[in-house]
């Protein structure tokens, strides 16, 4: 065979040939620059033209941010540093940063108390939003509420001492009655509770104040069992936004799943309760619900009793993201395989036991995506308690500090920071739930 | 054999109301009632008390006294001797008008931003994330601000634009000579309708009915009889030439009417306020940014075996856009997109914040400061914004359910 290739064939290779680099244009940089930056005229031009809009956008926010000007006392003398060459007067966030975190009327040496509770925080959500931390860490998470209410509003620690012991008296009552039914636990506990802060009322009753700390406002466990309380109009700034946020976003949690399970209940009464309610909270406004808050809310609660505008505006934000909350949590009831719910029926457990051990853990793993939506939702939108006069970190740039003498007229910088700041909250949190999505899914497959 | 016999019938127990799971639900539901009933009557009786000791009472009468107070932008005419009902009216027309022009800037925002961010051009794409990005993790109301404060300062103002006593040319000038952005609103040309314009309008939106008949009609013919009938062209001749015609035959019915300087301020043309301008915008940008990320879903959730399909028999990208993925993609868009243009609607009650005379400023606002009708404005402030969401909603369960996948 080779002779008669040897006549008709000139040349045959015998080695292969060494492999040559891919021609210039078609590795590295410049590959990647024509497949995904010049692949055709149409996105040539957008190429350009993003080129173009983020030159522009750095050529407008580096001169303002390069000529910056910190460490003045007012406007005029920022003007005179800046001399027009577009720099920032970031002197007012310098100035007036406790106004925006505290706002303007919290105690200035308390400052502490308010950035401790913002500090365990982060230690108390940690073992909720992190599934393989120590459960132990729990404990500290049902203590912080109570905690934070201490350090925030002050006052004598008996108080919220009294508020957990209701807690954990209708804790153990639940688990010693529980066995009997879920709805007798449920209300022996809701008793167990009422009946402990009844009988503990007198240890906060001004006259215990007087025996445990004396005429002598210095006594010597003073500092750790009492701390100058803080009314709630002095609430403010970013302080306020927080405060709103995470109380209702927690108390609106329980409260929605309850809406969800009634909504989807066979019980007509129970049900046409929850879809009236859920309903008309999403067809309103949130301003709307404020302005109850604000000027109706007063006329139901019983003559002469005074409730704080900061409490009724969380009864209504709370009510507000609690409809919500039940929507989403409908849509992981709703996703769940119906075999889930038969399976749960046909190993004899009750409504209870199936909800509880069966079908709550599923649908609330399907459910966080969209319940962290409708939570960094509410935390956007605890910006419109400015709307009704109170003085959050959007109502203290508009009111006080832009309303100043001093810092009439800094615009960009205060509504920057207040920007950033809401973005580094919102970006945070959805990014985790983006995080933990990921990680669901794998769980999945 | 033996036969098989009914279980003997449990007579009724008081017991089997807890123990019983048939009867348990009628319990658990006569409590829930009884709570709510308790509930309800103790506010009850607390309002009754709190508007008898404060001298109160519940009345709708002060809609119809004259309100004395000036909205800056009218849909309809009013004065401020004219009655809180209809200064109410002309709020719900200003909510629902920037609502409307909010909706469809927003979907523009958000379709083009939704596509883009899925682009090769890995410039664009980043810029259309950064855009989403920003703008879905800051407050509504801080946006609405910054950009209310821009419109208000960067903008020039109507001084610039007088003619000066010298005879010289004045600073600025009209683009165009039919537009002004000034820092007290944007001036544009204002359509004036002389005495049969009506005709002309109802024309025009005739024509917009016969263009998608005629849609309607090439589509059958496709389907049934598989023959392509020209579309863009005849669509277009129909949109326009019953409408010149009309203009024409009827003697140039409707004119324009152009801002023009005047001495001190813009004569003529329509004015849209700075808050209006502001408004507007920021809805818009706020929700494209969530918009987008709809589309962005959507436009996912198609696999990619359906255009490989539809290219493998033989359609041209055009129409695989069209008859392929639209109509998977759209079933998974529509209706998250719908309760943006409600949350638009929602939100648009911001425009207390920035002096926009909306429902909520008028009746929510100054009507209920001047009257001191709390609880009705609020009420009647409700209602209405349920009135409408409620509409919506069942207007898209209703197609929702027309679009639903048929499954077996």
């Amino acid at each position: 065979m080779s002779d008669t290739h040897a006549q008709t064939v000139a040349f045959v290779r015998h080695t292969e040939i060494p492999p040559a680099p891919p021609p210039a244009g078609q590795a590295g940089a410049v590959k990647w620059m024509r497949e995904n930056l010049f692949s055709g005229p149409f996105n040539t031009v957008m190429t350009l033209l993003g080129v173009y809009i983020i030159y522009s956008l750095i050529v407008g926010i580096f001169p303002w941010i390069a000529n910056s000007v910190w460490g003045v006392d007012n406007i005029r003398a920022c003007r005179e540093v800046t001399q027009g060459n577009g720099g920032a007067c970031f002197a007012v966030i310098e100035q007036r940063w406790q106004q925006l975190l505290f706002g303007f009327e919290y105690p200035s040496t308390e400052y502490w108390r308010p950035t401790t509770a913002f500090v365990l925080l982060f230690v108390a959500v940690a073992p909720v939003l992190f599934l393989n931390l120590p459960r132990a860490l729990l404990i500290f998470t049902g203590i912080y509420p109570f905690l934070a209410y201490w350090l925030i509003w002050g006052g004598i620690i008996l108080i919220p001492i009294t508020a957990a012991l209701g807690f954990i008296v209708g804790y153990f009552a639940f688990k010693r009655l529980e066995h009997n039914s879920f709805a007798i636990g449920l209300f022996g506990a809701v008793a167990a509770a009422v009946l402990t802060w009844w009988l503990t009322d007198f240890l906060i009753q001004p006259a215990t104040r007087g025996v445990l700390f004396g005429t002598d406002p210095d006594g010597m466990l003073r500092g750790l069992l009492y701390q100058p309380e803080v009314a709630s109009r002095n609430m403010g700034g970013f302080m306020l936004n927080m405060i709103l946020g995470t109380v209702c976003v927690s108390l609106s949690l329980p409260i929605g799943i309850a809406l969800a399970l009634g909504r989807q209940s066979h019980m007509p009464i129970i049900k046409w309760i929850c879809v009236i309610f859920i309903e008309f909270i999403r067809g309103v406004p949130l301003i709307t619900l404020l302005f109850v808050a604000n000027v109706v809310l007063a006329y139901f609660f019983p003559p002469e009793t005074t409730i704080d505008l900061i409490l009724r505006v969380i009864i209504m934000i709370t009510m507000f993201s609690s409809a919500y909350i039940a929507e989403v949590i409908r849509g992981g009831l709703a996703a769940l395989p119906r075999g889930q719910y038969e399976a749960a029926d046909s190993l004899g457990l009750d409504y209870a036991q199936a909800t509880r051990l069966i079908i709550m853990p599923q649908a609330l793993k399907i459910s966080i995506p969209g319940s962290v939506n409708v939570a960094v939702g509410l935390f956007k939108d605890t910006t419109l308690v400015s709307v009704i006069s109170m003085f959050d970190l959007v109502g203290m740039i508009r009111g006080p500090i832009l309303s100043s003498t001093d810092w009439a007229g800094v615009y960009w910088e205060l509504w920057a920071f207040a920007a950033a700041l809401f973005f580094v909250v919102c970006y945070g949190i959805s990014q985790y739930s983006q995080w933990l999505e990921r990680k669901l899914q794998t769980g999945h497959r | 054999m033996t036969i098989a016999t009914d279980p003997p019938k449990a007579s009724f127990r008081l017991s089997m109301l807890i123990n019983a799971t048939r009867y348990r639900s009628y319990t658990f539901q006569a409590i829930a009632l009884l709570a709510l009933i308790v509930v309800f009557s103790i506010l009850g009786n607390n309002l009754a008390q709190n508007l008898a000791a404060a001298g109160l009472n519940i009345s709708y009468e002060f809609l119809g006294d004259p309100a004395g107070y000036d909205i800056n932008q009218q849909p309809i005419p009013y004065n401020s001797q004219d009655t809180h009902m209809r200064a109410s009216v002309v709020g719900a027309l200003n909510t629902l008008i920037v609502a409307f022009l909010a909706c469809l800037t927003a979907t523009v925002f958000g379709v083009i931003a939704g596509v883009l961010r899925l682009s090769n051009n890995w410039i664009i794409s980043k810029l259309m994330s950064l855009y989403v990005e920003i703008f879905r993790n800051i407050p509504v109301l801080i946006w609405l601000i910054i950009i209310f404060t821009v419109t208000a300062n960067v903008f020039a103002p109507i001084a610039e634009f007088r003619l000066p006593r010298d005879g010289s040319d004045p600073e600025r000038t009209l683009i165009f000579g039919v537009m002004a952005f000034t820092n007290q609103g944007v001036f544009i040309p204002k359509l004036v309708f002389g005495d049969n314009g009506a005709l002309v309008i109802y024309t025009f939106l005739a024509s917009i009915l016969g263009v998608f008949g005629l849609r309607r009609y090439a589509r059958n013919k496709l389907f049934n009889e598989g023959k392509t009938v020209p579309v863009l062209l005849p669509a277009l001749a129909i949109l326009i030439v019953p409408t010149v015609l009309m203009y024409f035959v009827l003697g140039r019915p409707v004119g324009v009417d152009l801002p023009e300087m005047g001495r001190f301020r813009f004569e003529g043309g329509l004015q849209l306020r700075t808050s209006f301008i502001a408004l507007w915008f920021a809805l818009s940008i706020y929700t494209g940014a969530f918009i987008a990320e709809n589309v962005r879903a959507g436009i996912l959730a198609i696999s990619k075996g359906q255009s490989e399909a539809a290219a493998a028999l033989g359609l041209r990208s055009g129409r695989i856009m069209n008859l392929v993925i639209l109509p998977q993609a759209l079933r998974v868009i529509i209706p998250p997109l719908i309760s943006q243009y409600l949350n638009i609607t929602k939100n648009s009650s911001l425009a207390i914040a920035v002096g926009y005379m909306d429902l909520t400023g008028t009746l929510g606002g100054i009507t209920l400061n001047q009257t001191g009708r709390a609880i009705e404005s609020v009420l009647l402030l409700m209602l209405f914004y349920l009135t409408f969401s409620l509409t919506i909603s069942a207007l898209m369960n209703v197609y929702n359910n027309s679009i639903k996948l048929k499954e077996r």
